[in-house]
């Protein structure tokens, strides 16, 4: 038990300088862009969020230690010091590294399928839902069974009794 | 086939559409990302040359005939293995290939070239990544095709072998040589 106790205590400080170790790490790569405005760093740090490295494809700008990533983040923050909007930002990414590097793809005629697509086949799944349980209310099913039914239900029952039995 | 029967079907055939479309899509190369550049004119440039610091390199160099716009570096293990069918594509096919040193430092870029042999007609050294972000570069080896109006035609990512260069970056220089 004591022992156990020890080695939790041991884990827990390990798992705590993990985490400190990465937690200034991802603080030190962003500490050097520094804005006058909070507004501005907010908006900095949430557009290289927004942005995907293409590298490392399942990381953002602002998550990625990739030399590519890097440049790419000081590039984003050089104009949004020089007082470029976000969407000048966007725009200039886009031109070079093609809508792939955006989170969020733009709605235009080719990507209407990603956008629209699930939308329609939830629509059509619910018209043929409702459909079906229209048709099933109009005619109901058959409550009653035929005098052959009957004989051969009780027939059934007969012969489940008998095994029963055994 | 009774109408009810060939309606039990319909599942079926969606779910193989949807088997196909899945199984395509597991061919498909997630790190080849179509660029935006192609048929468009090349980013403009002012480079200094790997080999003469005096020297600046501009998208003249590009004018004239069709060109290999490499992209290379010497801490890239792809690019020492592409070295040779470069070497093969400039020297006995005499195609301009145009080097496009990034993210390197000149002395070792310098000494890969002196192991390896040189390829290249002109070499633009790009250490900062400051042409490299224009050209929408995100890792090495890249290839552009360029033809003699300076405008690219192809985007080859990853190393270039024989068969890729017959099937895939041959047939584009033809095309674009004979116009």
């Amino acid at each position: 038990m004591r022992l156990t106790n020890l080695m939790q205590t041991v884990l827990s400080g390990v798992l705590l300088a993990t985490a400190l170790v990465f937690s200034t790490a991802q603080a030190y790569t962003l500490e050097e862009f520094t804005f006058d405005d909070p507004a501005k760093f907010n908006e900095f740090h949430d557009l290289i969020g927004k942005l995907r490295c293409l590298v490392c494809q399942n990381e953002s700008l602002a998550g990625s230690q990739a030399g590519v990533a890097e440049d790419l983040r000081k590039e984003v923050y050089r104009m949004l010091r020089e007082g470029q909007s976000r969407e000048q930002v966007i725009a200039f990414l886009t031109a070079r590294y093609g809508d792939f590097v955006l989170y969020e793809p733009p709605i235009k005629p080719s990507t209407y399928i990603l956008w629209f697509g699930p939308f329609l086949l939830v629509g059509f799944g619910g018209w043929r839902l409702l459909r079906t349980l229209q048709r099933k209310k109009s005619e109901p099913e058959q409550a009653e069974l035929s005098a052959d039914e009957r004989a051969r239900l009780n027939q059934l029952l007969a012969q489940k009794h008998d095994h029963q039995d055994i | 086939m009774r109408p009810s029967a060939s309606r039990a079907l319909i599942p079926l055939g969606i779910f193989i559409a949807l088997a196909a479309l899945l199984f395509y899509g597991l061919g498909l190369d997630p790190r080849t990302v179509p660029s935006p550049l192609v048929d468009k004119p090349a980013p403009a440039f002012a480079l200094q040359s790997l080999k003469d610091p005096g020297q600046t390199l501009t998208q003249e160099v590009l004018r004239g005939k069709v060109s290999l716009v490499n992209v290379w570096a010497s801490w890239c293990p792809s690019c020492r293995q592409e070295h040779g069918e470069l070497m093969q594509i400039a020297h006995e096919q005499g195609i301009q290939v145009i080097g496009f040193n990034w993210k390197d430092t000149r002395p070792e870029a310098l000494q890969m070239l002196r192991q390896y042999g040189d390829p290249y007609a002109a070499i633009l050294f790009d250490p900062d990544n400051k042409a490299g972000i224009d050209w929408g570069v995100y890792g090495a080896p890249e290839t552009f095709v360029v033809d003699g109006e300076g405008i690219i035609r192809h985007k080859r990512i990853g190393p270039i072998d024989r068969a890729v260069w017959e099937s895939e970056i041959l047939p584009i220089i033809k095309r674009y040589r004979s116009q």
